[in-house]
């Protein structure tokens, strides 16, 4: 299994020492703590609200982008991370939610009128929230038995719509700053590279297996 | 022009002298501990005296620390916290501000002329950013009015152009490889605004001289329209017959007007402008406040703009 990829990936010079999946989780939830802390104690500037609410979506992009380069990491480097994607993914699945119940609960205060009128009438908010919408069936498939169920290549296929989560969140950024400034474009050019690296290596590949067939 | 105060403030609702001094010297020692705390080397602040206004709010001030490390100055970058860490390499004195275009009188005026030649007033405005965030600020200033009158404006001036100074090697935001903004930083009043009496160009902010990363040495202040109206560390003024470009409506004609006033009613196309949040005020979970039409400046300002629909010209 996805596991085992890795001793392999050990032969060829790149021993990774295994870590538990756990601290995968522990690692990954410092920020979202130390950001509610900051918050608490009156450490996150002028707009602790606006700081906090910007930086949890950015720790859900970023991980978004980290389940993304486990393959081409993989492929093209030989570093196998595969054994702790679902970790990752599940931790942009979190960050996204800490990101939507800040947005509606600390920054609208859950004036449900003014958040539906965002929904419908701001398209950065209305990607940002069909982002979300995709990474919840993603979400709740992230385990073996669901695996089972849907069958692998089901299951291969759902997940694929992870790739429209990385353009939607890479968009949702871009669209609600002023301008153009460097850092949102710098995130959607990751994803471009790393959704373009797919493409490319797909279309590269799809005439073998055809005549395979054949 | 007729103008009215705002009917809200009664002569007996204004802070006691006695009761403002004590506050304003306590205040003076928290600025004064926190400026030597931030400010570097070379760059103190001078004290400006100035008289209270009528046309000040009585709402609770911004702090200081929080007037002077978080806004938007993208000269020195795009971040809020960017102009305070970055502003110092500005130099602002000598500074002159040259006036041209349609007028009697073109000049040079350095700043500390101007200052001293002016009656400066203490004026609490409400400050309202177009990203939806606002403050209550103590700027110090003198009513643009007055420097419009020094150059004698001939009857073909129908609006004022501003520039602020366009310095790559003081400026490290006019240095990025991607420009936010079509440099310099333009800006522009139609001259009855202008010449409105609540529209000052500011030099001081709670009582001291303008911070670099607010605009030093000298900036303008229309708290009817939003925070990006408000130019800073300006070096050019011109009387001009057309409307003139301004920065982020060349960047975003759809997004910014060129009259940018404040109105909860009209969206920005991206997020609502009918609320907003007070800075300082409540901390992680403050609740927003109602925008108002003209920032709250409405019985001022309001029949400049009779018969304009506002929709169309936001």
């Amino acid at each position: 299994m996805a596991g085992r990829a890795s001793v392999q990936g050990g032969k060829r010079g790149f021993a990774l020492p295994q870590v538990p999946k756990l601290l995968v989780y522990v690692v990954g939830f410092i920020p979202a703590v130390w950001l509610f802390y900051a918050g608490i104690t009156d450490q996150l500037g002028a707009d602790p609200m606006r700081y906090l609410e910007q930086a949890l979506g950015l720790w859900a992009l970023r991980f978004l982008i980290a389940t993304l380069a486990i393959t081409p990491l993989r492929q093209l480097f030989s570093i196998n991370l595969l054994r702790y994607r679902r970790a990752i993914g599940l931790l942009a699945f979190y960050y996204a939610l800490l990101h939507l119940i800040t947005y509606m609960v600390l920054d609208q205060g859950l004036d449900f009128a003014a958040i539906g009128a965002d929904i419908v009438k701001r398209p950065y908010i209305t990607i940002g929230m069909a982002t979300f919408v995709i990474l919840v069936p993603l979400a709740l498939t992230s385990n073996n038995a669901a695996i089972r169920r849907m069958g692998g290549q089901a299951w291969a296929k759902l997940h694929r719509l992870v790739y429209i989560a990385a353009i939607g969140a890479a968009l949702h950024f871009i669209l609600v700053v002023k301008s153009w400034p460097a850092e949102p474009l710098i995130y959607g050019a990751i994803v471009a590279v790393l959704l373009g690296y797919r493409l490319v290596r797909s279309l590269g590949r799809r005439p073998e297996p055809r005549r395979r067939t054949a | 022009m007729l103008i009215r105060r705002p009917s809200d403030i009664l002569p007996s609702e204004i802070t006691p002298r006695e009761v403002y001094l004590t506050r304003r010297q306590w205040m003076a020692g928290a600025a004064g501990l926190a400026l030597a705390a931030a400010l570097p080397e070379g760059l103190e602040a001078a004290p400006l005296p100035a008289a209270k206004s009528p046309f000040s709010t009585d709402e609770k001030l911004t702090s200081r620390e929080d007037v002077t490390s978080y806004n938007n100055f993208y000269e020195f970058g795009v971040d809020k916290s960017d102009p305070a860490r970055n502003a110092k390499t500005l130099k602002t004195s000598p500074w002159t501000v040259k006036i041209d275009g349609l007028v009697g009188k073109p000049q040079e005026i350095g700043v500390e002329d101007l200052i001293k030649e002016s009656t400066l007033e203490e004026r609490i405005y409400r400050m309202r950013c177009v990203e939806g965030w606002s403050m209550v600020i103590p700027w110090v200033g003198f009513p643009l009015a007055d420097l419009i009158k020094r150059a004698e404006p001939l009857g073909s001036a129908k609006y004022i152009a501003f520039e602020t100074a366009n310095r790559p090697d003081e400026m490290s935001g006019l240095r990025s490889f991607l420009p936010v903004l079509d440099w310099p930083y333009r800006e522009g009043l139609r001259l009855d605004e202008a010449m409105h009496p609540l529209t000052i160009l500011a030099v001081g902010l709670y009582g001291e001289t303008l911070p670099n990363q607010n605009g030093a040495p000298i900036r303008l202040v229309v708290p009817w329209k939003y925070g990006f109206k408000g130019i800073k560390s300006i070096t050019r003024i011109s009387f001009v017959e057309k409307q003139p470009q301004t920065a982020w409506n060349m960047q975003a004609p759809n997004e910014y007007g060129f009259y940018a006033n404040v109105n909860p009613s009209v969206d920005h196309p991206r997020w609502s402008q009918a609320t907003e949040r007070r800075i300082g005020e409540g901390g992680l979970f403050a609740k927003r406040r109602q925008t108002l039409m003209f920032n709250g400046y409405a019985e001022q300002v309001a029949s400049l703009y009779n018969g304009m629909d506002l929709r169309k010209y936001y």
